[in-house]
C-alpha cells in the first residue's frame, strides 16, 4: 500500500486573515491545501491519504475535505505534532493504528503548502521508495549556495553542480523509516529535522528525484503572488 | 486540482502554465502516448501566418493522443481504461452538419488547448475505449487514422456504385492509413497508390499496383481516387487525379495546402467529377475506426512500421527533441512516451 502523508503544520492557531496558514488561503477557486490533496487524489499509484494539521485547524480541514471532495473515502485529517518530525511520528502511528501495513508499504509525505507538485513526481517518489528504500525531490541549484559558519564570514562556496534544493515530496519505505527514527535518541531528533538527513547520516541511501522549479513551496505574501501569476496564465480553452 | 499545461507561447519556446479543471464535471485522463501532426510541427516551427500565430498562441500542441483514464466523476470508466480523446469539441448539436465541420466547435491545438498537460479534463463523450491487444504506439495516433476513416465514410456516402478500381495520390502517411482503410472496406477493389519516392512507395505492398507519378501508363483509368498529397504540389496531384479518373468519378481532398490550389473545372465539368472536402473526424468515426483495427489486425501490424522514434518525454527540453527529431522525418509518425 502506499500513503500520502500531507503536512499542514503551518504555524497560526486562530481564523482571521493575517493569522490564517498559507495552506488554507484561496489560490483559484480552493485552498491551497485542496489543490494538493486533489492531486494526490487522482493519482492511482496512491492508495491512502493522511492530512496531519494543527489540532485547531483539524475540523476545518474536514469540512473543507468534505466540500471540495466529498466522493473522497480515502482521505483521512488528524493531528500533526509539535515539530516536523513528531508530526512525521504521527503520521507513522496514525498508519500502524488504521491499516495493515508490511514491508512494501510505502508513505509519500509532503508539504501542503506545495500545490504545483505534478504527476511524475509524485510516481517517482513511489518508484524510487520501492527501490532505494528513501528519496528526496531536488532540483538543481541555479544560485551559488555560500556557507557561513558565523554568519558573518564565508567559510566555503561549494561547487555549485553538486549543490541541489531539497523540495517535498519524501518518499519511504515505512518500517525501513519507523527503524531509522527509532534509531535516534530524543537530542538527535531535536536536531535532525529531515527525515531524508536522518538517512543519510544512518549511512541509508536516499535516491534524488528531479522536482520542478514551479514545485516551490509557499511561504512568504511574494509566494503566493507567485501562485497567484501561475494560476492567471491566459487560458486557451 | 492545479493542473500543468505545456504551451507553445512562440514559435520554438514552450513554457508551462496552471489551470484548475473541474473534478466534478470533467473526466481526467493521463496521456501515455502522444503524436506529432504535421499541424502542430507548422505552428512550432512558426510556419503559420502572423496573424494565425498571434491569434492562437499561447496554446499547448499535439492532438493525437492515447491515455489512461485518472478519475471519472460519473464512473462511466474505470480508472486505468485505456481511450482516445476526439479533439473535436461541438458546442452546438446539429442534425445535417457533422460536428467536423460545424464553425462552433473547438479542435485541441488549434486556437484551444493540445493534449501537452499533465493531465487532460474532457468531457466523456469525447472519449473512445481502445480494444484489447492495439499497440498503445499506434492507438497514439488514432486520430490521424479517424481521419482516414472519416475520408472514407464520406466518401461511401457520394461515390457512385461501381468501385474497379480506386487510385490513392501520396505516399507519405496520410496516402498509406487512408489505403489501408480502403484496402478494408473494399477487399476486391484494385487499389493503386500513385507516389514520387520510391521507397515509399515500396511499403504499400497490400496495395494492387504502386505507381511513380512521372511513369503512369498512358491510358491508365481508374473509378475513382483520393488526393493525400497536400502543398503545393497537391495542384499536380490533383491534375493527374483528373486526367486519369473514369466519368462521375468521386476525388477526396485530403491534402492541406496553406495557398490556393488551381484545378482543371473544365474537365471536372466535362466528367462529371464529384470532389469533396474531407478534414479531421468527429467521434463517429473514432468509434468505426477501432471498430476497423479490432475486426482487422492486420491493420494495426502495418502501421505498427508508422512508429517512427519514439521519445521519452521527462522534460521541456524532451519536448523540443522531439519536434527536432520530427522535422527530418520524411515518412512515419513521431511519438512522444508522456513521462512528464
Amino acid at each position: 500500500m502506499v500513503f500520502a502523508a500531507i503536512f499542514a503544520g503551518g504555524k497560526g492557531s486562530r481564523m482571521g486573515h493575517s493569522d490564517t496558514p498559507k495552506q488554507y488561503l484561496e489560490l483559484g477557486s480552493k485552498p491551497v491545501i485542496i489543490h494538493t490533496i486533489e492531486k494526490f487524489f487522482v493519482n492511482d499509484r496512491i492508495d491512502t491519504i493522511i492530512v496531519l494539521c494543527p489540532k485547531p485547524w483539524v475540523a476545518h480541514t474536514k469540512d473543507l475535505v468534505k466540500k471540495y471532495i466529498p466522493q473522497a473515502e480515502n482521505i483521512f485529517v488528524t493531528e500533526g505534532g509539535e515539530t516536523r518530525n513528531g508530526t512525521l511520528e504521527n503520521a507513522i502511528s496514525y498508519i500502524e493504528n488504521n491499516f495493515e501495513t508490511d514491508e512494501d508499504t510505502v508513505i509519500v509525505t509532503h508539504d501542503a503548502v506545495r500545490p504545483f507538485l505534478t504527476h511524475r513526481i509524485i510516481s517517482e517518489n513511489v518508484d524510487a521508495a520501492i527501490k532505494y528504500g528513501a528519496c528526496d525531490t531536488v532540483i538543481p541549484a541555479t544560485d551559488t549556495i555560500v556557507r557561513s559558519e558565523d554568519n558573518a564570514l564565508i567559510s566555503e562556496i561549494p561547487d555549485r553542480k553538486k549543490m541541489y534544493q531539497g523540495q517535498t515530496p519524501q518518499s519511504f519505505r515505512l518500517n525501513e523509516l519507523k527503524r531509522v527514527i527509532g534509531s535516534l535518541t530524543e537530542e538527535e531528533k531535536a536536531i535532525l529535522t529531515d527525515a531524508c538527513k536522518i538517512f543519510t547520516i544512518k549511512n541509508k541511501p536516499v535516491y534524488m528525484v528531479e522536482g520542478e522549479v514551479f514545485n516551490f513551496k509557499i511561504t512568504f505574501p511574494y509566494d503566493m503572488k507567485v501562485a497567484d501569476t501561475l494560476m492567471k496564465g491566459k487560458d486557451a480553452e | 486540482m492545479i493542473n500543468q499545461v505545456y504551451r507553445l507561447v512562440a514559435p520554438g519556446m514552450i513554457d508551462v502554465a496552471c489551470t484548475e479543471p473541474d473534478l466534478s464535471k470533467s473526466v481526467l485522463i493521463r496521456p501515455v502516448y502522444m503524436s506529432i501532426c504535421k499541424a502542430d510541427q507548422r505552428y512550432y516551427l512558426g510556419n503559420r501566418s502572423k496573424e494565425a500565430l498571434k491569434a492562437k498562441l499561447p496554446m499547448a500542441l499535439i492532438h493525437e493522443c492515447v491515455a489512461r483514464v485518472i478519475y471519472d466523476p460519473a464512473g462511466n470508466f474505470k480508472k486505468g481504461e485505456i481511450v482516445v480523446p476526439v479533439p473535436n469539441t461541438p458546442t452546438e448539436d446539429d442534425d445535417v452538419i457533422a460536428e467536423n465541420y460545424r464553425l462552433t466547435s473547438h479542435f485541441c491545438s488549434s486556437g484551444w488547448d493540445g493534449f501537452l498537460r499533465d493531465y487532460v479534463d474532457i468531457d466523456a463523450g469525447r472519449l473512445v475505449r481502445v480494444p484489447d491487444g492495439i499497440d498503445l504506439k499506434v492507438a497514439s495516433f488514432a486520430e490521424l487514422i479517424s481521419v482516414a476513416v472519416h475520408a472514407v465514410s464520406r466518401f461511401e456516402k457520394f461515390s457512385h456504385s461501381r468501385k474497379n478500381s480506386i487510385g490513392v495520390w501520396g505516399d507519405g502517411n496520410v496516402g498509406f492509413i487512408t489505403a489501408l482503410i480502403l484496402r478494408a472496406v473494399y477487399p476486391d477493389t484494385k487499389l493503386c497508390i500513385f507516389g514520387t519516392v520510391p521507397e515509399k512507395l515500396s511499403y504499400f505492398a497490400f496495395a494492387d499496383e504502386t505507381y511513380h507519378v512521372d511513369h503512369i501508363p498512358a491510358g491508365l483509368m481508374i473509378d475513382h481516387a483520393f488526393e493525400c498529397v497536400g502543398g503545393e504540389a497537391s495542384r499536380y496531384a490533383i491534375a493527374q487525379i483528373i486526367d486519369h479518373i473514369n466519368p462521375e468519378g468521386s476525388v477526396g481532398l485530403m491534402g492541406v495546402s496553406e495557398n490556393f490550389i488551381g484545378i482543371n473545372t473544365r474537365m471536372v465539368l466535362e466528367r462529371g467529377l464529384n470532389l469533396f472536402g474531407s478534414s479531421r473526424s468527429g467521434v463517429a468515426d473514432f468509434e468505426r475506426t477501432m471498430e476497423i483495427l479490432s475486426k482487422n489486425p492486420q491493420i494495426p501490424a502495418y502501421l505498427e512500421n508508422l512508429v517512427g522514434e519514439v521519445v521519452e518525454v521527462k522534460t521541456i527540453s524532451d519536448i523540443h527533441k522531439a519536434f527536432a527529431s520530427d522535422i527530418s522525418r520524411s515518412f512515419g509518425k513521431t511519438v512522444l512516451k508522456w513521462e512528464k
